[in-house]
């Protein structure tokens, strides 16, 4: 019935007492602000995550050795059981595009004084279709490098930096772990963080890597690699090609279903746990900022307390001509609703634009992304205006409460 | 001449701890329509227990009181409240307007509550009859005594209650601020026929009225007819020879 005049009031009293109604919703303000701040930290890196994984494609497996779980007892994990033929071998599977084995190391690359340390990733030519590697310049790994063991390498964008600052290293030697190398191609930048940057890591042929980092010198058929990546055609056929993939490989390695000795992980699953992963860290995040709200909204109490003792004798006028308890009631509630949803705004404007400050901030190798969205927006809206009904209802109800007598006689 | 008022034996008795204190020991009054009364006593007689009352503020021990053919006497809040609204109109000594708050919106303030349309219009004419149609938008800072009284009259006046209870109208007031609104009580009186009660402890206020019921120590000893009212409209002009208006 009189809700709109109720908020008319209330805008009344808030703006009649600027002071105390600022210093009443500074701690919504810093509640929200908080909130919103810390879920577009949230949401921008799960953004982040996502972009990077998704530009290698989501429609990729990762066969590594070692199975899960078999028969109850944990399998160790052996490092002995992917070979170089179950690749070749898995070439011939409906819907896979390329196979691309790899063997990693770590290595230590010099150049005169200059020095990083990075993965080291032993591939094949298919490793480039595969993998969505792209060379800023230079060449990739071809198949005469592969069968010669050729001490070649492709730099990551970092790598190449630290080593060669502006000067193009293409042709130039470097050495890895001691052993000389030539520089035949440098990967394009990708930024980024975790181990997965392709821009901190260093490409070899496969045989050069285990001849000469691993010390293996007849690589072939027989031998172990580390993983093997499988590009499919689509993620629709996914589960058929996980399905029959582990066909060839429980047959190749005499083995049944129970007694797996390997994984296969998608990017999508990666995608998803990842995922799950920031969701619950922006959770998190929000939760400890809305903490802070719920102190916001004890500061609206409060004040509401004492804004109710102050009008006890306007509240005793009220009813005198008329107004019943719940008119009190709803007035006082609108106020602090009207104070938590403004003060709400207030720290959403403050919140948006703090993100805006944070975006573009780089720590460490990672550049911090900000993403303030709907869902975000509509969480402090509606948290605020709780915050305001949840805080608000304890005093409205002593305001609406008060006999009209002794709220008249009030000095 | 029907009654609006008919107050039958009531007790109101407060409990102070284990003691119990009557503050009306037995009342019994019956008010007409159209008259003007004044009730008169001294401090702690029981009146203001008596306009709490008859005002819907409060309810009795025991008894009856019936306002306009209604027994309210035993009304729940809510129901008490509507009364207040509907068929009561207060003037307090204290005027008690809402402070910052302008006189049109003061005085439309028992519509909003009662859910009434057109109210500004309401507002505005009851605000025209006690003689503020230039300051409507006024707050009370921006207003003299005898003028936020004559607000609180029109906020009285403006849902067209059957009684105006006034509660020491003119204790705050100067002695022409006090005239002139016992002038406007007067004139409503008489143009308009409403009810009005006036509780004061002064006889020289009293004596403007058509009747006295006299009350002390919870009880009513005396309710007497005035031979001849005073007229304030005339003291006026008799009296304050600076002559202009507020």
């Amino acid at each position: 019935m009189i809700i709109w005049q109720s908020v008319r009031i209330a805008l009344q009293s808030i703006g009649a007492n600027k002071l105390r109604s600022g210093l009443t919703m500074l701690g919504i303000i810093i509640g929200v602000m908080s909130v919103i701040a810390m879920l577009s930290i949230g949401r921008g890196m799960q953004n982040t995550v996502t972009a990077q994984i998704s530009s290698i494609g989501t429609n990729l497996l990762f066969i590594r050795p070692g199975g899960t779980q078999q028969g109850g007892v944990r399998q160790q994990e052996s490092a002995a059981t992917l070979t170089l033929s179950d690749a070749e071998a898995l070439a011939s599977v409906p819907n896979v595009t390329s196979v691309a084995p790899e063997v990693d190391g770590f290595g230590q690359v010099a150049y005169l004084a200059n020095n990083a340390v990075g993965r080291v990733i032993g591939v094949t030519p298919a490793y480039q279709d595969a993998m969505n590697a792209n060379l800023a310049s230079g060449d990739w790994v071809t198949a005469a490098n592969v069968t010669t063991r050729a001490a070649v390498v492709i730099l990551g964008s970092q790598i190449a930096t630290n080593l060669f600052d502006a000067a193009d290293p293409i042709g130039q030697t470097v050495r890895i772990n001691g052993q000389n190398f030539r520089v035949i191609g440098v990967m394009a930048a990708k930024g980024g963080s975790g181990f997965n940057n392709t821009d901190t890591q260093i490409y070899v042929p496969i045989t050069t890597a285990a001849s000469r980092l691993t010390g293996n010198n007849r690589f072939r058929g027989g031998d172990v690699v580390n993983t093997i990546n499988v590009r499919i055609t689509d993620t629709s056929v996914q589960d058929s090609v996980v399905q029959d993939i582990g066909d060839v490989l429980r047959e190749r390695h005499h083995i049944t279903l129970q007694q797996d000795d390997f994984t296969i992980q998608s990017q999508q699953d990666i995608l998803n746990t990842l995922n799950s992963i920031t969701d619950g860290f922006t959770i998190f995040l929000g939760g400890l900022a809305g903490i802070s709200l719920i102190v916001g909204g004890i500061g609206i109490m409060n004040i509401m307390l004492v804004s109710v003792t102050e009008r006890t004798r306007e509240i005793g006028i009220r009813k005198a001509i008329g107004a019943r308890k719940r008119d009190i009631l709803i007035q006082f509630l609108t106020e602090a609703m009207v104070l938590s949803l403004v003060g709400g705004l207030i720290g959403l404007a403050f919140g948006a634009m703090i993100a805006r400050v944070i975006s573009g901030i780089n720590i460490g190798t990672t550049t911090l992304q900000t993403v303030v969205d709907v869902d975000a927006v509509m969480l402090a809206i509606l948290f605020s205006l709780g915050v305001g009904l949840f805080f608000g209802i304890y005093p409205a109800n002593r305001a609406a409460s008060l006999h009209p007598i002794d709220a008249l006689r009030y000095e | 001449m029907s009654a609006v008022i008919e107050i039958k034996d009531i007790k109101k008795i407060y409990k102070m701890g284990d003691v119990e204190v009557p503050a009306l020991d037995g009342v019994s009054l019956a008010i007409n329509k159209g008259e003007m009364v004044a009730i008169i006593g001294p401090s702690g007689s029981g009146k203001s227990t008596l306009m709490n009352i008859i005002g819907c503020l409060d309810t009795p021990t025991s008894g009856t009181y019936i306002l306009d053919g209604l027994d309210v006497s035993k009304m729940s809040d809510d129901e008490q409240a509507v009364v207040r609204n509907k068929k009561i109109g207060f003037v307090f000594q204290q005027f008690n307007l809402l402070p910052r708050t302008r006189a049109v919106d003061q005085v439309e303030l028992p519509l909003v509550y009662s859910g009434a349309s057109d109210r500004k219009q309401k507002a505005l004419t009851a605000l025209q009859s006690v003689g503020l149609g230039e300051r409507t938008h006024h707050r009370p800072t921006e207003l003299s005594g005898g003028q936020q009284q004559r607000v609180a009259i029109a906020r009285a006046l403006v849902t067209n209650p059957s009684i105006l209870l006034a509660d020491e109208p003119t204790g705050n007031l100067d002695s022409k601020a006090g005239r002139e609104v016992i002038a406007i009580f007067q004139r409503l009186n008489k143009e308009s026929g409403i009810t009005i009660i006036l509780v004061t402890h002064e006889p020289a206020i009293a004596a403007h009225t058509q009747r006295v019921i006299s009350i002390r120590d919870g009880r009513i000893y005396a309710n007497e007819r005035v031979a001849k009212p005073k007229d304030a409209t005339h003291e006026l002009t008799v009296y304050d020879t600076n002559g202009g208006g507020h």
